[in-house]
C-alpha cells in the first residue's frame, strides 16, 4: 500500500461510516485523503484506493474525474481556486483573477515557475455573501478577495 | 394485469411493465439507444420520449412504469418534437463520417437519423472531439467522438461480464467512455460490447474496414468452441468468413457469444491452413491428390491389420468434431474390427466406463441455470471454460441471490460473489467433496454406504456451509467441471457427487468439456477402448481426427511417444501442424466447422445441426465426405451417404433434445484416495485461447491477456519455502520432459502446488495434467 | 458577511454578532434550549404520526429550492418496513447565490442534528448522513466535531437517552459537483459513484440510499424542525403567510451594500430585505434580481420591487422562490455577460448523463459566449430559444430546466440588450457606466 499508516487509519474511519458491504461509499473520502497526502491523485493512488475498497479501478477513476476538486495532475504547493461565478463576479472576482494572474505571473490553470502556486477557476462554493471567495488547497475558504486581502493570504502561504 | 393504450392500440400487460415493455409486446416501435432488454435501465439517451395522457412533459418509455388505463402517444406532436430534439442533440457533436465508419449500414443512429434528423443542422459551433483509445486486440476505440454515451458497454461490463473495465469518465460534454488509463479490455465476453454499441464507437478491430454490412451473406452456424454451442451468424463475403455475430437464442446463448466464438474465425485464413493432401515420402512432404492420400491411409491401415490385428490400429478424435464425423469414424473402425476409437483426450481415469447409465450432461437445461437457488461447483475453471454458463450463474446470484459455492483447485475469480469456497490441491478434491457429503448425510440422518475412508474425513466450516446451503434450497445442483472430469480421481468424484445429489435431492450435472462431449457419448464413444490406454500402450497405426495430440491430450508426453513410434499416423486436420510434420505420414485437409455441415449436441442435450457457411478452401473436404470415401476405398459396406443428414439419421439422434442423457453410475462404491503424493502437485488449466486448433491460430485472440504464455505459478509461501523468487526462470520437470518457465507468485493457489497451463507448445514437453512436478534453478 | 434579521434568530441563533460563530458548540445550543425537544419526544414516546402532523400543520416547505411540503414528504416513508431506513440532510449548497446552509451549519450545527434525530424518530429511520458541499471543508470538519459532541452526549447513536430509539448519523462530504444537490445524485454520491441523478420513479421513499427507504431534506428544513415543534405548527405557520409557513434565511448577494444572510418571516416585502441588506450598492439603480438561486428566472427591477418573499408572490411575478437566494444586479450590469457566466456554469456542471443537457448546455454557452464576444448572428436568439426549449423538461433531473430557464428569462426580459450585442458587437450598457459599477466587466477572462 502506498499510503501512510495515518492515512490508512483515516481510510478506516471513513469506511466505518457506512453499512457492511458498502465500502464503496468511502471512495470520495479516501480519494480526498489520498490527494491530501500526496498532493494529487496519480493513477497509482487511484488504483490503490480502488484496491483498498475492493472496487474496479475504473469505478474509482469515474469518481476522481467527475468531481472537480480532485486533481489528476500534479500542481503547485498551493492550489488557489477562485470562484468566478455570477455572485462572485458581480463582487469583483474578475478583478481578483486579474490581480492574481498579474501578481503570480501565470494564467488560469497554470502553476508558478517555483512550483508554489497553481491558479484555477472554480464554481460556486456556497459562500456568495463573502464574495469574491477563493479556496486554498480545497480546504481553507478565504473571503472578500480584494487585492489587499489577496496579498495577505498569499503571504500566509509559507 | 394492466390496461394500456399506445397510439390507439389496446393491450393488457403484466404488472411492473414499462411503456417500452408494453410497446415491444404490442409490436409498436419506439426509437431508443440506451435501452437494452438485457441491461438495467439508464434512461439517459432520451430518444424514447413519448407523450402520456395527463403528463405535462414527455416521458422516457424505457423507464416509465405502465399505470392502469394509461394512454400513450408515440407519434403525437409532443412526442415527435421531443424525439427530434434529442436527435438534433445527438448529432451536434457526432462526426459526419458515416462514409468511413464501420458501423455504416447497421448503425442505430444512422437509421434513426433518417426518421428523426434534419437534413441541415442548426448547430454552427465547434464540434467537441474525443480522443482515440487503445483497448487491446479485439475492440477498436479509435473514433470515440462517435460515442453517444448510452453507457450500454459500461452496464454490460458491470451486469453481464461481471467486471467493470469500461467506465464513463469526466462529466458534461467531456464525458468519455474509457478504460482505466489505457488498460486493455480483457473480459472473455468483451466482444458483445461491439454488438451493444449502437454507433461506430466500439467496433471490431479485426473486422475494421473489411467489408460493408450490406455486402455480407448471413449464415447460421453453431460454435464449436465449448459445450454450450452458442448459436452464430457467420458472415461471409466471396466465400470468406469475415465476421461472426451471435444469433439470438434465449435458450442457449441469449444474445451473447464469447470472444472465442466471435474471433476464432480469424484462424480460417491462417497461413498454416492445409489446402491439399500431403504425404511424407522418404522424409519429405509432398502434395498429392486426394485419391493418393486416401489410398495411402487405406493401405497403411490394412497393412497393420493384416500384420498385427485389429487392436493395433487406433483413432483419436477431437471432442469438437461433428457428430457425423465421430459416428463415421467409429463405424469405419468397427467395420475394420476395431473398437479403438476415443475422443476423451484429456481424461485420465476411465474407471466409470461400463458403469454409466447414459451420457453425462448438464443435468438441467441451460436456461434453468439462472433459476438455481444453490449450486455446488466442483473442480472448474468456470469463467474461462464456460464463459456463458458462468454468465448465467452470475445472473442467478446477482439478480436472484443464488448461493453458489465452489470446491476448486485455484482461487480464480468467477466474477460473482461466492457463497462459500474451498481451494484444495487437486489430489484433495475428492476429500473436500466427501466432507460436504458427510455433513449432508449426517444432517439428513442418512447412513452412507460404499464410501471407504469416510471416517478419516473431517469436515470444516466451509463444508458445513455448503452442505447446509444445498439442503436448504429446493432448486439446487451439484455441477462437475473439467478438472473433475480430467482428474485421476474422476470416477471417485463422480460417485461422490452422485451420492451428494441423492442425499440432498440436488440435480447432478457436468458442464461438459467440448462442443460434442455429449454427442460423442451418445453415439457410443467411450464404451470401447479409452484414449489413455490407446496412447500408453502404443499402437502401430493412428488416425488423428482434428487432434493436435501434444496440445489436446491429457498426457502429451505419452501421446508423442506413441505417435513417434507408430508405423503410420494419418492426420485429418485443417492445419499444417508443425509437430505433426514429424510424426505423421499423411495429412488430409479436413473442413473446419465453417466449411462443413454437421451436428453438435450441447451440454443440455440440444441437438444443433448446421450447414457449411463457406465453400471449403483449396482442396479441403468436409469430414463426413472424406470418411465416406475412405470407407469406399477400404471397400467397407454402408458408406454410401449422400448427405451429412443421412449420416445423422443413422445415428438415431433426432428432435430438439437427445434421449439417453443420464448422469448416474450403476455402482457408486468408492474408496477415498491415499494421502497426497509427495512433492509439488501440478494444477493444469487449459487457458481459454489454447483449447482448440482454431483459437490457437486466431491472431487477435493470441494477442489478448488470456493468451499470455504459460508461467509456473505458486503460492507465495511455497515459493519462499522452496527458496525461489517470483520472476525467476526455472526448469520445470515432469516425467521425462522439461521446460523453462517464469515463476509467478499467486496467493490464490493452494500450497505445494504449481500451476502450469496445458494446451500450449511451451508446456507440451511435460507429462499429465495431474501429477508431480519438480523445479530446478538454471 | 452579515447575518441579521427582523425576528429573534432561530436558525442562525449561534451567530454572536461581533463574536462571529462562537455559539455553535453543544453547550451553547443546550443553553439556548437545544435538544429539549428531542428529549421531550423520546421521554414521552410521542407518537410519530403526531410529529408528522405537526410538521404538516406548519406548512414547512422544503427549503432547498423545490418547496415540497416537508410533512407530506415524511408521510411517504414506509415506517413499518423492517431493515435500514435513512434520513439524509442535503447541505450540498452550490447553487450560485445560495449560502444560507453554510451559515446555519457554521453557527447552529446541533439544530441540524436535533432536527435529523427527530425526523428519524418520526419516520422510523435508523441511519442518517449529512452530505456537505466539498468546498466548505471547514464547515464539514465543524459538523463532524458537532457530531462527536452529540454522540458523546448521547443525542445520537444507540439507545438515545435510554429511550430504546437508535439513530446513527454521519457526515459525507462532496468534492465539487453542483449536481449532487439533486437528491438522487446525492444518494449516488453517498454510494461512492458519480453524482448522476436517478430516474424517478422509484422515489427515494421506496428505493433510496443503498436501495432502502430514504428521505432527503434540506439543511434549513431539518434545522427548523426542533423550533417548529417547540412553537407548534400553527404558530410557525402564522409567523409567515398562509401556504408559506414560517420564517426563513434569505441569502442576498451581488450589488448590495451588505451582502449576507437574513432571517425574516416568509412574506416579507422584497423592499424590506433590500433595505436590511443596505440597499443597492453606491445608491445605484436596481436593474434585475434573480430571486431564488441562479436557476430561477431573472426578474426585472419593477417586477421584483412589487414582490413579497414567498412562494406565491414570486411565482406570480414569473419566477421561482427556490432557495430564497437573491442575486441583486444594478444598472451597471451587462445581462449578456451575466448570462454567459451562468450558462458556463450549467454546462460545466452537467453530469453528462442525459443527451439534451450534456449536448445542449454546451451549445447554449457557445452561442451566448459568441454574442458576448461580438460574434453574434441574427438567428442566435431563435437558436437559443430552440435549444433551451429542447432541454427543458427532457432530462432526468432539473439541471436541464435550470440551464434553460436563465436563458429564456434573460432573453425575455432583456431582449434589447441581446439584440444590441448581436447588431453592434458591443454592450448596450456604456463602458464607463459598467466600469463605474464594478470590476465585473473590466477584467473579463
Amino acid at each position: 500500500m502506498m499510503f501512510s499508516a495515518e492515512t490508512l487509519r483515516k481510510f478506516n474511519r471513513e469506511v466505518a461510516k457506512y453499512p457492511a458491504g458498502r465500502e464503496r461509499s468511502a471512495v470520495m473520502a479516501c480519494l480526498a485523503l489520498a490527494q491530501e497526502e500526496q498532493g494529487w491523485l496519480s493513477p497509482e493512488a487511484i488504483e490503490a484506493v480502488a484496491n483498498y475498497l475492493g472496487i474496479a479501478p475504473i469505478a474509482a477513476y469515474e469518481v476522481a474525474s467527475f468531481y472537480n476538486m480532485y486533481d489528476l495532475k500534479p500542481l503547485g504547493k498551493y492550489k488557489l481556486t477562485l470562484c468566478t461565478n455570477l455572485p462572485c463576479a458581480l463582487s469583483g472576482a474578475n478583478h481578483a483573477a486579474a490581480y492574481l494572474k498579474e501578481k503570480l505571473g501565470i494564467a488560469l490553470g497554470e502553476t508558478t515557475a517555483d512550483g508554489r502556486f497553481t491558479l484555477v477557476e472554480g464554481e460556486c462554493m456556497g459562500a456568495c455573501g463573502d464574495a469574491p471567495v477563493m479556496l486554498i488547497n480545497n480546504r481553507h475558504l478565504c473571503a472578500r478577495m480584494v487585492p489587499e486581502e489577496i496579498d495577505r493570504v498569499l503571504e500566509e502561504c509559507a | 394485469m394492466l390496461d394500456i393504450e399506445i397510439d390507439g392500440k389496446k393491450a393488457r400487460v403484466p404488472e411492473g411493465s414499462t411503456v417500452m415493455d408494453a410497446a415491444q409486446l404490442m409490436g409498436v416501435y419506439i426509437p431508443h439507444f440506451c435501452y437494452h432488454k438485457k441491461l438495467s435501465i439508464a434512461a439517459n439517451c432520451r430518444m424514447c420520449l413519448v407523450q402520456a395522457e395527463k403528463a405535462p412533459k414527455p416521458l422516457p418509455a424505457c423507464a416509465t412504469p405502465v399505470t392502469n388505463g394509461m394512454k400513450v402517444f408515440t407519434h403525437s406532436e409532443m412526442a415527435v418534437k421531443a424525439q427530434k430534439g434529442v436527435m438534433e442533440f445527438l448529432l451536434i457533436n457526432h462526426p459526419l463520417d458515416c462514409p468511413v465508419c464501420d458501423q455504416g449500414g447497421e448503425c442505430q443512429l444512422q437509421d434513426l437519423a433518417v426518421g428523426y434528423g434534419s437534413d441541415t443542422g442548426r448547430f454552427a459551433e465547434e464540434k467537441h472531439i474525443t480522443l482515440a483509445r487503445n483497448a487491446g486486440a479485439l475492440i477498436s476505440m479509435q473514433e470515440m467522438s462517435r460515442c453517444i454515451h448510452c453507457t450500454r458497454c459500461v452496464r454490460f461490463g458491470e451486469e453481464i461480464a461481471g467486471v467493470m473495465e469500461l467506465g464513463m469518465a469526466n462529466r458534461n460534454v467531456h464525458s468519455e467512455i474509457t478504460t482505466f488509463l489505457g488498460r486493455t479490455i480483457d473480459s472473455e465476453l468483451s466482444g458483445n460490447m461491439i454488438d451493444l454499441c449502437p454507433v461506430g464507437a466500439l467496433t471490431s478491430k479485426p473486422f475494421r474496414y473489411t467489408a460493408r454490412a450490406w455486402e455480407l451473406q448471413r449464415r447460421r452456424s453453431v460454435s464449436p468452441h465449448d459445450a454450450l454451442g452458442a448459436n452464430l451468424i457467420v458472415q461471409t463475403r466471396q466465400d470468406k468468413v469475415v465476421r461472426v455475430l451471435p444469433r439470438e437464442n434465449e435458450a442457449v446463448n441469449e444474445c451473447w457469444i464469447s470472444d472465442k466464438d466471435r474471433f476464432s474465425y480469424l484462424a480460417l485464413n491462417a497461413a498454416e491452413r492445409l489446402l491439399k493432401p500431403m504425404v511424407k515420402q522418404g522424409g519429405k512432404w509432398r502434395e498429392v491428390e486426394w485419391n493418393v492420400a486416401l489410398d495411402y491411409v487405406a493401405h497403411g491401415l490394412k497393412d497393420v491389420l493384416a500384420r498385427s490385428g485389429a487392436d493395433a490400429i487406433a483413432a483419436l478424435a477431437a471432442p469438437h468434431a461433428t457428430l457425423e464425423e465421430l459416428f463415421l469414424l467409429k463405424k469405419l473402425f468397427a467395420a475394420l474390427g476395431s473398437a479403438n476409437v476415443d475422443f476423451r483426450l484429456r481424461r485420465q481415469d476411465f474407471s466409470t466406463d461400463g458403469k454409466k447409465k447414459g451420457a453425462s450432461w448438464l443435468g438441467l437445461r441451460l436456461a434453468d441455470l439462472r433459476h438455481q437457488e444453490a449450486v455446488l461447483i466442483v473442480g472448474s475453471f468456470l469463467r474461462k471454460d464456460h464463459p456463458l454458463m458462468a454468465q448465467r450463474l452470475r445472473h442467478a446470484t446477482q439478480k436472484h441471490g443464488a448461493e453458489i459455492s465452489m470446491l476448486s483447485v485455484t482461487g480464480d475469480d468467477p466474477l460473482f460473489s461466492l457463497f462459500a469456497r474451498e481451494v484444495v490441491k487437486p489430489s484433495q478434491l475428492a476429500c473436500a467433496l466427501a466432507a460436504v457429503l458427510k455433513v449432508a448425510a449426517a444432517e439428513k440422518g442418512l447412513t452412507l454406504e460404499g464410501v471407504t475412508g469416510l471416517e478419516s474425513v473431517t469436515p470444516n466450516d466451509t463444508a458445513r456451509a455448503i452442505a447446509h446451503s444445498l439442503i436448504a434450497h429446493d432448486k439446487h445442483a451439484v455441477l462437475l467441471g473439467n478438472v473433475a472430469e480430467q482428474s485421476p480421481q474422476a470416477g471417485v468424484l463422480h460417485a461422490l457427487a452422485q451420492k451428494l445429489a441423492e442425499v440432498t435431492g440436488a440435480t447432478l450435472g457436468f458442464f461438459g468439456e467440448a462442443a460434442n462431449s455429449v454427442g460423442g457419448q451418445l453415439i457410443g464413444l467411450g464404451q470401447g477402448a479409452n484414449a489413455g490406454d490407446l496412447l500408453e500402450k502404443p499402437r502401430e497405426a493412428y488416425v488423428l481426427w482434428g487432434v493436435e495430440p501434444e496440445l489436446d491430450c491429457g498426457n502429451p508426453q505419452a501421446a508423442q511417444t506413441a505417435l513417434k513410434g507408430a508405423k503410420m499416423v494419418a492426420q485429418f486436420t485443417a492445419f499444417k501442424h508443425t509437430p505433426a510434420l514429424e510424426y505423421a505420414d499423411v495429412l488430409l485437409p479436413t473442413a473446419p466447422f465453417t466449411e462443413t455441415s454437421g451436428t453438435f449436441v450441447n451440454t443440455e442435450g440440444r441437438i444443433q445441426s448446421f450447414q457449411g457457411v463457406a465453400r471449403p478452401a483449396g482442396e479441403v473436404r468436409p469430414g463426413w465426405k472424406i470418411l465416406r470415401v475412405l470407407g469406399n476405398v477400404l471397400d467397407l459396406p454402408g458408406f454410401d451417404y449422400n448427405s451429412s443428414e443421412a449420416v445423422l439419421a443413422e445415428t438415431g439422434l433426432s428432435g430438439e433434445f437427445a434421449a439417453g442423457l443420464d448422469n448416474r453410475l450403476s455402482d457408486t462404491t468408492v474408496t477415498l484416495a491415499e494421502p497426497a503424493p509427495e512433492g509439488l502437485e501440478r494444477i493444469a488449466d487449459v487457458p481459454i485461447y489454447f483449447t482448440d486448433a482454431l483459437v490457437r491460430r486466431s491472431a487477435p485472440l493470441q494477442k489478448t491477456a488470456d493468451a499470455a504464455a504459460p508461467t509456473a505459478r505458486l503460492a507465495p509461501a511455497t515459493l519462499a519455502r522452496l527458496g525461489f523468487a517470483a520472476g525467476e526462470t526455472v526448469r520445470v520437470r515432469q516425467g521425462a520432459g522439461e521446460t523453462s518457465l517464469t515463476l509467478v507468485a499467486d496467493a490464490a493457489l493452494p500450497e505445494d502446488c504449481v500451476r502450469v497451463a496445458a494446451g500450449h507448445a511451451a508446456t507440451a514437453a511435460l507429462g499429465a495434467m495431474f501429477g508431480v512436478l519438480t523445479l530446478e534453478r538454471g | 458577511m452579515a447575518i441579521m434579521g427582523t425576528i429573534a434568530p432561530i436558525l442562525t441563533a449561534g451567530w454572536m454578532g461581533a463574536n462571529g460563530d462562537d455559539g455553535w458548540r453543544l453547550a451553547d445550543y443546550v443553553a439556548r434550549g437545544g435538544y429539549a425537544m428531542l428529549r421531550q419526544i423520546l421521554e414521552n414516546r410521542r407518537p410519530p404520526e403526531e410529529i408528522i402532523a405537526e410538521v404538516k400543520t406548519s406548512v414547512l416547505r422544503g427549503r432547498g429550492g423545490a418547496g415540497f411540503p416537508t410533512g407530506l414528504k415524511w408521510s411517504f416513508m414506509p415506517r413499518a418496513l423492517s431493515g435500514d431506513k435513512y434520513v439524509v440532510c442535503n447541505t450540498d449548497e452550490g447553487e450560485p447565490g445560495t449560502f444560507k446552509d453554510r451559515d446555519i451549519t457554521r453557527c447552529n450545527p446541533h439544530a441540524i442534528i436535533e432536527g435529523m434525530a427527530i425526523a428519524a424518530y418520526a419516520m422510523g429511520a435508523n441511519r442518517g448522513y449529512n452530505y456537505i458541499h466539498g468546498e466548505i471543508w471547514e464547515i464539514y470538519k465543524r459538523f463532524e466535531e458537532a457530531l462527536d459532541e452529540a454522540r458523546q452526549a448521547g443525542f445520537i447513536g444507540q439507545n438515545i437517552l435510554g429511550s430504546g430509539f437508535s439513530f446513527e448519523l454521519f457526515a459525507h462530504h462532496g468534492y465539487g459537483a453542483y449536481v449532487c444537490g439533486e437528491e438522487t445524485a446525492l444518494l449516488e454520491s453517498i454510494e461512492g459513484k458519480k453524482g448522476q441523478p436517478r430516474f424517478k420513479p422509484p422515489f427515494p421513499a421506496s428505493f433510496g440510499l443503498f436501495g432502502r427507504p430514504t428521505t432527503i431534506n434540506n439543511t434549513e428544513t431539518l434545522a427548523s424542525i426542533p423550533f417548529i415543534l417547540k412553537m407548534g405548527g400553527e404558530a410557525y405557520l402564522n409567523a409567515g403567510k398562509p401556504n408559506n409557513g414560517g420564517s426563513k434565511v434569505f441569502s442576498v448577494s451581488g450589488h448590495v451594500n451588505r451582502p449576507g444572510n437574513y432571517e425574516i418571516p416568509m412574506g416579507t416585502p422584497f423592499t424590506q430585505l433590500l433595505e436590511l441588506a443596505g440597499g443597492v450598492r453606491g445608491g445605484r439603480k436596481l436593474k434585475a434580481v434573480i430571486p431564488g438561486g441562479s436557476s430561477s428566472p431573472v426578474l426585472p427591477a419593477d417586477r421584483i420591487m412589487e414582490c413579497t418573499l414567498d412562494y406565491d408572490s414570486i411565482s406570480k411575478a414569473g419566477s421561482m422562490f427556490g432557495s430564497g437566494a437573491l442575486i441583486v444586479m444594478d444598472e451597471t450590469t451587462c445581462m449578456v455577460k451575466a448570462l454567459e457566466r451562468l450558462s458556463w456554469f450549467y454546462h460545466e456542471e452537467s453530469c453528462g448523463q442525459c443527451t439534451p443537457c450534456r449536448e445542449g448546455t454546451g451549445w447554449l454557452y457557445q452561442v451566448v459566449h459568441r454574442i458576448e464576444n461580438g460574434e453574434g448572428r441574427p438567428d442566435d436568439l431563435e437558436t437559443l430559444a430552440h435549444v433551451a426549449g429542447n432541454i427543458g423538461g427532457r432530462t432526468i433531473c432539473a439541471l436541464g430546466d435550470a440551464a434553460a430557464m436563465p436563458v429564456q428569462s434573460f432573453i425575455q426580459h432583456f431582449r434589447d440588450e441581446f439584440l444590441y450585442h448581436i447588431e453592434h458587437k458591443t454592450c448596450l450598457v456604456p463602458k464607463d457606466v459598467q466600469w463605474a459599477g464594478s470590476d465585473f466587466h473590466r477584467f473579463g477572462n
